[in-house]
């Protein structure tokens, strides 16, 4: 039992891989791809959830520290890779698979025929994804990053067209530039301290000698710097909104976790280098001057944004800006109730992203190739924006006509508003609640309490604008479109968006249990001892260890 | 050989950083693709540059240590040049279609002001 056991932290990696390998030899046609990839989805889903049990209090006799370490090639942990599974590894792993289910189950509605291979090219951004959340190592971060980011070119064009191109152009340009400054960083790292094993680097720079830690310290930086372009801070953002609003709706609702990868990686490599004061990006005055930096430009953002999806992308670099705001304020007290709100804001902006592909059916007529419209809407054309025009006609449609389509849609479309603000009664409201209390409680003792302030400053200020232009867009959406279309919505569409609105209800409902994980999660973070002894001490095996250098 | 090392990493990456800030799409991909060669040369250089020497340690010689070569950043280089190899080709295919779908090579689909 223990035996198979030890080997559930690989299975969220090889399942997509061999599901995403295999779905190659199967013919092009849809329905064995796609069972496959339901079951694979499932798998991970399932696998993650044993993770997250087994690493929580529950069960100790698995692995006694909470902490799951799986050495590949049964090499021991400074010279092999390892794959560390935390309680926020597991968290990640648990919304990874979670998000994936909604937007899988969600495309295969239409979205997953408007191109070629859509189900392998998701397996791989989901194998990519689950990578970088579980790896102990700095360069195997890199290359599951490059798998996801790879994976997540294709299928950010899924369904050609000149916007996606375009965007699709800038996004992987971006991409790229930013994957060189990771190997420059790891580079630097590698040759200054002279290891990639995460657990291991922070007790060694502690060791460095001072004259090293100038160059360490760059290298750092450079590292933290290629972090913040996946995390979309300000000024390293403007690829974001363009690529996420052209995207496929489930490709952009699992394009939502994507942003979240950087944030994690600035948790992580920030908690385990925190200890030898190595800071730059990584936690400090200047993420958190990044993360506000990033809400105020998403706040604009979204007050200016006329189209649905737009403002969707920019709330998500809102939420980033958050999170890193957050990290950089107080980490010791700030980490839970930004995890909770991490959870919370990739849930509700992954059912938006999918809502929105259903409410862009409303105004087919309306927006048909915006490129030549005859009489463009002043305020667009102002702007200089393209509509992601659906490949496939709305005519062509197959579906049961629900009669409560709108109605569906309206609500829907009132609890993502609901959660992306932060009002009550949804889980947005919670997490906004426990971030602003804790950031009030640290304010009399921190240094700067400024800073406090500025941050329950920029909370508030997100929710004003996200109230705004949520209701603008709303009320023309769903009260003056002229010759709408009432749209013919099917029931693997609705569903999706139905269970992440749903378990944002039963985050609600169940927020002290929630927050208590978080809150542990948490202490992974703030004291990283623990991971380290974990990660350096684990013995893959006494009896072929031995001989090895 | 320090000098002559770092001087084509420079070389490689100032033409690169300036040909990434080109308006059409193929001095960016060239610019890439230097960039990708001179961030190959920095991953080997963070290994030490020696000259003659093996990545493979002999147990029974006492002095091996003195004569061995990193062979981490090796492999982090072959791995590195795979990935942007890689990429690169898909960045090619896209450029190609963005070129086919807008009818410019300018990066941002329509010709600048200039």
């Amino acid at each position: 039992m223990n035996a198979w056991l030890e080997h559930l932290p690989v299975v969220p990696v090889l399942a997509p891989l061999f599901a995403g390998a295999i779905m190659l030899f199967l013919p092009e046609s849809r329905r064995s791809r796609a069972g496959l990839a339901v079951v694979a989805v499932l798998v991970q889903l399932a696998t993650a959830l044993v993770l997250a049990y087994l690493t929580s209090d529950a069960v100790l006799e698995v692995w006694p520290l909470g902490i799951g370490v799986y050495s590949i090639g049964k090499w021991p942990a400074p010279f092999g890779i390892v794959l560390v599974v935390d309680r926020l590894s597991a968290l990640m792993l648990v919304l990874t698979a979670t998000v994936a289910l909604a937007a899988l189950v969600y495309s295969l509605a239409r979205w997953d025929r408007v191109g070629v291979n859509f189900h392998p090219l998701f397996q791989l951004l989901l194998m990519g994804l689950n990578g970088a959340f579980l790896t102990g190592d700095l360069f195997n971060l890199f290359v599951f990053v490059e798998v996801m980011l790879a994976a997540s070119y294709g299928l950010l064009l899924h369904g050609s067209g000149a916007s996606r191109v375009k965007a699709g152009l800038h996004y992987i340009i971006v991409n790229l530039v930013s994957s060189l400054l990771f190997l420059i960083g790891v580079a630097l790292v590698y040759g200054v301290a002279g290891t990639l094993n995460m657990a291991d680097l922070g007790p060694r720079v502690a060791q460095l000698p001072a004259s090293d830690r100038g160059l360490f310290d760059i290298g750092a930086t450079i590292l933290g710097l290629a972090f913040l372009i996946k995390a979309a801070v300000w000024p390293l953002n403007f690829w974001l909104p363009a690529a996420y609003s052209s995207a496929a709706a489930p490709v952009a609702a699992i394009f939502s976790l994507l942003t979240k990868v950087g944030v994690y990686a600035i948790f992580r490599v920030g908690s385990l280098l925190n200890e030898s004061g190595v800071h730059g990006p990584f936690g400090s005055d200047w993420l958190f001057a990044g993360g506000i930096a990033t809400v105020a430009f998403g706040i604009i953002g979204m007050l200016s944004a006329q189209q649905l999806a737009r403002l969707v992308a920019f709330s998500v670099i809102a939420s980033s800006g958050t999170l890193l705001a957050s990290a950089g304020l107080a980490p010791d007290a700030m980490t839970g109730p930004a995890l909770f709100y991490l959870v919370s804001s990739v849930l509700a902006s992954g059912a938006f992203f999918m809502v929105t592909g259903m409410t862009e059916r409303t105004r087919t007529h309306y927006f048909e190739s915006s490129d030549q419209a005859p009489l463009p809407i002043a305020s667009y054309s102002a702007f200089g924006m393209e509509d992601s025009h659906d490949p496939l006609d709305v005519e062509d449609e197959v579906g049961i006509a629900i009669p409560a389509a709108m109605a569906f849609l309206g609500l829907a479309f009132v609890s993502c508003a609901l959660l992306v603000s932060g009002l009550p009664p949804l889980s947005g409201f919670v997490s906004k609640f426990a971030m602003l209390s804790a950031a009030v409680e640290i304010a009399p003792t921190a240094e700067l309490p400024v800073q406090s302030w500025i941050f329950v400053a920029a909370m508030l200020m997100t929710g004003l604008a996200a109230i705004v232009s949520l209701t603008r867009i709303g009320m023309r959406l769903f009260w003056s479109v002229v010759g709408r279309t009432t749209p013919r919505l099917r029931v693997i569409e609705a569903a999706p968006v139905a269970l992440l609105l749903l378990l944002c209800v039963g985050l609600t409902v169940a927020a002290k249990p929630a927050m208590t994980y978080v809150q542990a999660a948490a202490q992974g973070l703030t004291s990283p001892q623990t991971y380290i002894d974990a990660v350096l001490s684990a013995d893959p095996s006494a009896s072929t260890a031995e001989g090895m250098p | 050989m320090e000098i002559i090392f770092a001087l084509a990493i420079g070389v490689l990456t100032g033409s690169g950083v300036w040909l990434l800030l080109r308006p059409r799409t193929f001095q960016v991909i060239m610019g890439l693709a230097l960039l990708s060669y001179a961030i190959n040369l920095f991953i080997f250089a963070m290994g030490r540059l020696a000259i003659d020497r093996a990545p493979i340690l002999d147990i029974g010689d006492p002095t091996a240590a003195a004569f061995y070569a990193d062979p981490v950043p090796q492999a982090l280089v072959l791995t590195a040049i795979v990935i942007s190899f890689a990429t690169t080709a898909l960045l090619l295919v896209v450029i190609l279609a963005a070129r086919g779908l807008t009818g410019t090579d300018h990066v941002d689909g329509r010709e600048g002001d200039a």
